[in-house]
């Protein structure tokens, strides 16, 4: 199917003189993580689908310096910041789209201090846009009268006060929503923040994200749904750890909607 | 003689408040130890953030149970403290109840207090169940030994005796008892007391009411020394608090004008810098001692009031590791006391002790752990920002000392050299298009 997936760069947009109406931010673990691609392009047939005029960097596109930065490593994280700001800068960008939380705190709230000034948004946030504006309209039952329990981001959820639009596209799919004990505010880390993603845990009683997991079991769901390539990443080997898979899916809020849509 | 008790009373306030004004001086000098930071912004935003959180109480509620005893209490210490007043005024001037032709205004007022008293005893010994009787997990982490330990149930012990003092005081008088206006509860009090003389009974309530001051004097200067300066320092942490979202974490300005210059084709890295320039750079990236740390972040450290909330909710924490930043403000305080206590002893100049906050307080370990998921900075009731610390050292572990663990390196030179965490090639960034 990924022949259909309709994906310019900004490079082709510039060449013919246009500007696209958004600028998709697929990340690094969106460009070159295995499932988190599923994710990426899930997005992108939503995108089709609601004819949004978007554009990737493509080639040009860097890490945002992120993880660097939350390791400690500033001078790292403001090369990569300067580099992608003068890219950005250089194309006119004014909007930008992302599905990664860490990408989108980042964008949205360090790089304007090293002059990059862009209005970002959740690919959750977007996707809740499209809906309330009816350029997108979400039929079919496929989630009808299945249990989800979403898993707030950090960088979505306490660090830029989002909640409710993840939880307005879930209810779109007509799925049961069950919140976990810890969910908004009091949400549980899935241990993949602070470049935890990248290395092996301190020594402990056990991993920070078969505890999260725990947690969204605890809701016995059909799915755990999720709005971050490395929550994803896991709570869905927390699920294996559990031996759950064969019961329970980890699916991003883009899959979900792509997929009730038969995309 | 007659003017004996006046004149004890009159220098037990001169000792008392001037040892606390002598070590509030210390508190001030040592916070200032910290680095300068711009907070004279949004004044009108962090009123109401003091209003809202320190004085509203706003995030003590939201855990229940906890946060509405603390209300009982932290209402009952504010208004029982009008009654204070009194007791100085008559201390000094050898009067009464000085209040008491208020008349019916008095006996309202003071069955109030009475009531509050009761409340507040109440709410203290249900505090003292919770941390020795039922055990709540976050008062028995492993930082919580010893002193720490004490200190919560110091403080406790205090507020029921003065609490107690306050309401035999009040039994024990006959005069208040015989006007039977505001003995809401002392008036239940006075019977265990019945059978005594009036000589007795006027006895017993001189000493409550000189160790009810005393107790209260001796109390405000525990605060420099207790976990319990929070009821102060509240108010300021709050007004100073973080104003952005908690995502945003600071650009390190000395780091924005390296890169600029390596950046800029034009710069010339030989040039003489600027005037004045020079003093611009900092001595070292992020921080290995206390003096580096902000002193927002500070003043964070002598108001932790080590509730725990913040580590109750640490996903490391909770997972067994090392990490806790209830600890990690402990250890900053307590490093900052150390630093204070060398300048004092070498005639306010600090003499380098071999020691520094990482390494001999905070290990690399706890600092690693944190997933910088925001919970504690989240959760702490009067806005302490554990988070900016423990990110504040990893930059030094970083940038001055290389000392990250290695995978780390690894994932930081894939970025330097192919920009993405992984070894993959740029080149191959949009390859998923066509998968």
């Amino acid at each position: 199917m990924s022949d259909l997936l309709k994906v310019s760069t900004m490079e082709e947009y510039m060449a013919q003189g246009k500007q696209p109406e958004i600028l998709f931010w697929v990340g690094s673990a969106g460009s070159f993580d295995d499932r988190a691609k599923k994710i990426t392009k899930a997005f992108v047939k939503i995108l089709n689908k609601a004819h949004v005029d978007f554009a990737v960097l493509g080639t040009e596109e860097s890490c945002t310096g992120d993880i660097a930065k939350r390791a400690g490593n500033e001078f790292l994280f403001q090369m990569q910041a300067v580099t992608n700001i003068e890219v950005l800068n250089a194309y006119e960008v004014k909007k930008i789209v992302t599905c990664d939380p860490h990408s989108f705190n980042c964008l949205k709230n360090e790089y304007p201090g090293l002059g990059g000034h862009y209005e970002v948004v959740h690919h959750t946030q977007f996707i809740n846009d499209l809906i309330t504006s009816g350029r997108l309209k979400v039929d079919g039952d496929l989630y009808k009268g299945k249990k989800i329990t979403f898993h707030d981001p950090c960088y979505l959820g306490r660090a830029n006060n989002e909640y409710d639009a993840p939880r307005n596209v879930l209810k779109e799919t007509k799925a049961d929503i069950v919140e976990m004990k810890r969910h908004k505010r009091t949400a549980l880390c899935c241990g993949a923040g602070g470049a935890q993603m990248f290395k092996e845990p301190e020594k402990g009683d056990m991993d920070v994200n078969v505890l999260r997991t725990q947690d969204a079991l605890e809701t016995k769901p059909n799915i755990i749904a999720t709005g971050c390539p490395y929550c994803n990443t896991m709570m869905t080997d927390g699920v294996k750890v559990k031996e759950k898979e064969n019961e329970v899916q980890v699916l991003d809020i883009a899959e979900l909607i792509a997929n009730a849509q038969g995309l | 003689m007659q003017y004996l008790p006046n004149i004890i009373f009159a220098i037990a306030l001169i000792l008392g408040f001037g040892y606390f004004a002598k070590n509030v001086k210390k508190l001030i000098r040592n916070i200032k130890l910290g680095q300068d930071v711009d907070v004279s912004d949004n004044k009108s935003e962090r009123f109401k953030n003091m209003a809202r959180i320190a004085l509203g109480q706003s995030k003590m509620v939201r855990r229940p149970v906890s946060g509405f005893l603390h209300v009982i209490v932290y209402v009952g210490f504010i208004i029982i403290n009008i009654e204070v007043l009194e007791i100085i005024i008559d201390g000094l001037f050898g009067t009464h109840r000085i209040f008491s032709s208020l008349g019916a205004a008095y006996g309202f007022l003071i069955g109030f207090f009475e009531i509050l008293a009761v409340l507040v005893f109440v709410s203290v010994t249900i505090f003292w169940l919770r941390r020795n009787v039922i055990k709540v997990a976050r008062f028995w982490k492993s930082e919580m030994t010893s002193w720490p330990k004490n200190d919560g149930n110091f403080i406790l012990y205090f507020e029921m005796v003065l609490m107690t003092l306050f309401l035999v005081m009040n039994a024990t008088d006959v005069h208040f008892q015989a006007m039977n206006s505001g003995n809401v509860i002392s008036q239940f009090i006075a019977p265990l007391f019945g059978g005594l003389t009036e000589t007795t009974l006027h006895f017993i309530e001189r000493g409550a009411w000189w160790l009810h001051i005393l107790g209260i004097l001796v109390f405000l200067n525990y605060l420099y020394f207790s976990k319990h300066l929070h009821i102060l320092l509240a108010f300021p942490n709050t007004y100073y608090g973080k104003l952005k979202l908690k995502g945003e974490l600071n650009n390190l300005e000395a780091v924005t004008n390296e890169v600029k210059m390596m950046m800029d084709p034009n710069a010339d890295p030989f040039a003489a810098p600027e005037e004045g320039a020079e003093e611009d750079v900092p001595a070292k990236f992020g921080a290995s001692d206390v003096q580096d740390l902000n002193w927002v972040q500070l003043l964070g450290a002598y108001t932790c009031t080590e509730c725990g909330r913040c580590t109750s909710s640490c996903p490391a924490n909770l997972t067994g590791k090392k990490l806790s930043p209830r600890k990690i403000m402990m250890d900053t305080r307590d490093r900052l006391e150390e630093v204070g206590k060398n300048i004092d002893a070498n005639n306010g100049e600090f003499k380098d002790d071999g020691k520094q906050l990482l390494g001999d307080y905070i290990t690399n370990e706890e600092l690693w752990a944190c997933t910088t998921c925001n919970a504690c900075v989240e959760e702490c009731p009067v806005s302490i920002d554990p988070l900016s610390i423990i990110l504040e050292m990893r930059r030094y572990l970083v940038m001055e000392q290389s000392a990250a663990p290695t995978e780390l390196n690894n994932m930081m030179t894939n970025i330097e050299n192919n920009g993405a965490p992984w070894p993959y090639n740029q080149m191959d960034r949009l390859n998923w298009k066509n998968e």
